[in-house]
């Protein structure tokens, strides 16, 4: 070989990276990594100053993100990582806040955040990673567990409904709202940048395998068996009505990117009516760097 | 009729962090030109990392790169590389 | 520590006619404080109206969140984002608000909530007083650590107390709670809200080090770490789990020794310098009575009773109710005959005196269970039983 020098180069997400930190602790075949990979190169092809980028998380698998991206970041507890993002933002209205977090984090515990952020149009990015069942702690039925999916706290299977999480994020009013896998590396990042690019609530769910404990109790097989389940049974068809992407056990996967409206956000309504209500008295907040 | 002149296509060169892999084999998988395969040999973590099979055919692509769910994988562009240190060369 | 003088554009200088529940949104605006996310729960409510009315023409941001999960949640998140924060509640509120609050003190983020306690448990009594949380402020969420919580009996100490707690929380970067009750909460008294040159803020502990050496965790010689804020360009990360000093978690025993010792060691070892005691006629006192919160008014009617009856009667008033004053009582504890301790719950601070009285000397408790304050009676029949 010629003048090469591996060590001399590096992989390019090491610079949003805290290395320090990696290995990870996501388990072979989880789907996190790639998701995150998605993340970093959005935020490299968008050539936002990073230093003006938050990422905040909950708990569980995913939440962990915040603990490896070398950004200002905040690793909060269970289900509260978007009213923390609403504190920053509103803070700071010159972040970026960016909330990844998992299902159970965004939808369980944390779903009256999820859609009251959502109703205020809150200026965040939540980036969904759904496993359809909280890995973290040993594969219990989720929120968004398929009907008829095993799960160890569903040893007989899971009888209830599951969310549709576009449906519910639009119908809470969400801007932007997009659905993809994780195997949709590219589509991925660009919904991720476009999102980025907005000002408003958006949302992108990003269904993701889990191997450990979704696939093993569902005998799916491995990553790539859920990647290639993936591949067979996506659809994409942009700007579908979310009350018909609800997702089956191992049924069809529509995705896509259905929702991207523009309205003003929380802080363009709170000036506004103050700046109407109270005139002279009023000084728009945060309103140089918003 | 189209010509594209002299236009080639893009080289990739591949790097692998073999002990950074947890043996997925998504890189292997998803590789649109087979460049990978998972090797024979055990990584400090005791699974199977990939190994470039076909150098030549990668088209820098870099889906390996962005698949990998362990940033043990990444690809340069092979051409600047020859002409000499250009430092990084991401498109 | 860097002292400030108050924004004037947050002091709303001048005698005014106000409940407590205003005067501690006056203080908190006073203090510097410009965001407020809170939930309306009674008897508190008061507060976040008058927060909602004042923060738009001072520069700041009222937002009414979900529930109180999120309105400490929202309150961590401005925190960190550079704000002064505070919030307040009552019983109800306040247990929901316990999971973070635990964030805070582990992530030593510097707040301020405001407890207008209500008759418990559960719904209660939402529109009578109490003061039933003063154990759950202490412990009511999971894990070791301390915290520093004050106790107003009029709405001038609602408006001084409250500047006091967001002092104290920036200095010692640890949640502190102004622990009020109904009555003080509704009861409306004069409130000189001075000038704003003469209040005096303690300003956040600013890191001011170059970047690349800033580590989140790493104590300063007065066991305080510094603050940065988002945005500032140090790519920093905190946690609620056990972490080291550059805020990355570490999940061992060692690690966990070091971080939980810290959150606690750092109250306990300042104790001396937080506590505030009003104390009266305590040098020949047979009966030292120890109250707090409006039950310390109630209390100087039977002390006046009691004292013209011939008993030797001290008081000590409780302003800073945690950390407790253990070395005080147990010193006291060794010359007075009995501690009497009144307070509207079943008995809460009472054990507290009784631990720190380690034996030397009986504790009386007059209980109430809420609803009303004592009748002073009560308290004069507790004082003449232990006198006897």
């Amino acid at each position: 070989m010629k003048k090469d020098n591996p060590t001399k180069k590096q992989n390019p997400i090491t610079d949003l990276l805290r290395m320090d930190r990696i290995p990870h602790i996501w388990c072979p075949g989880c789907g996190i990594g790639t998701v995150l990979t998605s993340f970093a190169e959005a935020l490299r092809k968008s050539e936002i100053d990073l230093d003006k980028v938050a990422v905040l998380s909950g708990i569980g698998c995913t939440g962990r993100v915040a603990g490896y991206v070398k950004m200002d970041s905040i690793h909060t507890t269970h289900g509260r990582a978007v009213p923390v993002a609403t504190g920053v933002k509103l803070a700071n209205p010159e972040m970026k806040v960016v909330v990844f977090s998992g299902d159970g984090d965004i939808s369980g515990i944390g779903g009256n955040h999820f859609i009251h952020a959502a109703r205020r149009n809150m200026d965040i990015m939540i980036i969904c990673v759904n496993n359809f069942n909280y890995a973290m702690t040993g594969g219990q039925v989720a929120a968004t567990t398929p009907k008829g999916a095993n799960a160890s706290t569903a040893p007989y299977g899971n009888f209830e409904y599951s969310f549709n999480l576009p449906y519910l994020a639009e119908a809470s009013g969400a801007t932007y709202v997009a659905r993809w896998t994780a195997l949709h590396l590219r589509r991925v990042t660009k919904s991720i940048q476009e999102a980025l690019g907005k000002r408003g609530f958006s949302f992108i769910e990003v269904i993701t395998p889990c191997v450990t404990l979704y696939a093993r109790r569902n005998r799916l097989g491995d990553g790539l068996n859920l990647l290639k389940y993936y591949h067979e049974k996506s659809e994409i068809q942009h700007g579908a009505d979310t009350r018909t992407v609800d997702i089956s056990y191992q049924g069809k996967l529509i995705v896509g990117k259905f929702v991207d409206i523009d309205k003003p956000t929380f802080l363009d309504c709170m000036n506004e009516h103050l700046g109407k209500v109270l005139g002279d008295k009023y000084q728009p907040y945060g309103v140089n760097n918003d | 009729m189209v010509h594209f002149g002299n236009l080639k296509p893009k080289k990739g060169k591949i790097h692998i962090e073999k002990d950074m892999c947890k043996g997925c084999a998504f890189c292997v998988e998803y590789c649109p030109k087979d460049v990978l395969e998972l090797s024979e040999e055990f990584n400090v973590k005791g699974y199977h990392p990939p190994v470039v099979i076909k150098e030549d055919d990668c088209l820098y692509c870099q889906l390996c790169e962005t698949i990998c769910p362990e940033f043990a994988i990444f690809v340069t562009l092979k051409e600047e590389e020859e002409e000499g240190e250009k430092g990084e060369s991401r498109p | 520590m860097k002292k400030v003088k108050a924004d004037p554009k947050g002091v709303l200088s001048g005698s005014h006619y106000l409940d407590g529940d205003y005067a501690i949104a006056e203080g908190g605006l006073a203090a510097g404080c410009r965001f407020f996310a809170g939930y309306p729960i009674t008897p508190s409510t008061e507060t976040a109206e008058r927060f909602s009315e004042r923060i738009p023409s001072v520069g700041g941001v009222f937002i009414q969140m979900e529930d109180e999960l999120a309105s400490i949640a929202a309150l961590i998140g401005a925190v960190w984002g550079g704000k002064k924060s505070m919030t307040v509640t009552s019983g109800p509120g306040f247990s929901l608000m316990m999971e973070n609050i635990g964030l805070a003190c582990m992530m030593e983020t510097p707040l301020v909530i405001a407890n207008v306690q209500r008759g418990g448990p559960s719904t209660g009594l939402p529109t009578l007083t109490g003061q039933q949380d003063m154990m759950q402020v202490r412990w009511g969420s999971h894990g070791d650590y301390k915290i520093i919580a004050l106790s107003p009996d009029s709405p001038q100490e609602c408006f001084d107390l409250t500047i006091e707690a967001f002092n104290l929380s920036e200095i010692y970067r640890v949640p502190t709670f102004v622990m009020t009750d109904e009555c003080v909460g509704h009861m409306h008294e004069k409130v000189v809200i001075p000038p704003a040159e003469e209040i005096e803020l303690v300003e956040r502990k600013w890191y001011t080090g170059p970047k690349d050496q800033y580590l989140p965790y790493k104590n300063d010689k007065d066991m305080i770490p510094f603050m940065i804020k988002i945005g500032d360009g140090y790519r920093f990360h905190t946690t609620g789990l056990t972490h080291d000093e550059r805020g990355y978690p570490v999940i061992n025993a060692e690690c966990q020794d070091v971080c939980v010792r810290h959150l606690n060691d750092k109250i306990t070892m300042n104790a001396d310098k937080i506590i505030r005691l009003e104390e009266d006629e305590i040098d020949n006192a047979e009966i030292i009575v120890i109250s707090y919160g409006i039950t310390s008014r109630v209390t100087t009617r039977a002390v006046r009773q009691a004292r013209k009856a011939g008993i030797k009667v001290g008081t000590i008033r409780l302003i800073t109710v945690w950390p407790f004053p253990e070395k005080r009582i147990n010193e006291l504890a060794k010359k007075v005959k009995a501690f009497v301790v009144p307070e509207i719950n079943y008995g809460q601070m009472v054990l507290e005196v009784e631990r720190c009285a380690a034996g030397q000397t009986p504790t009386v408790h007059v209980p109430h269970c809420g609803g009303w304050v004592h009748d002073p009676d009560d308290i004069l029949k507790a004082i003449k039983e232990a006198a006897k």
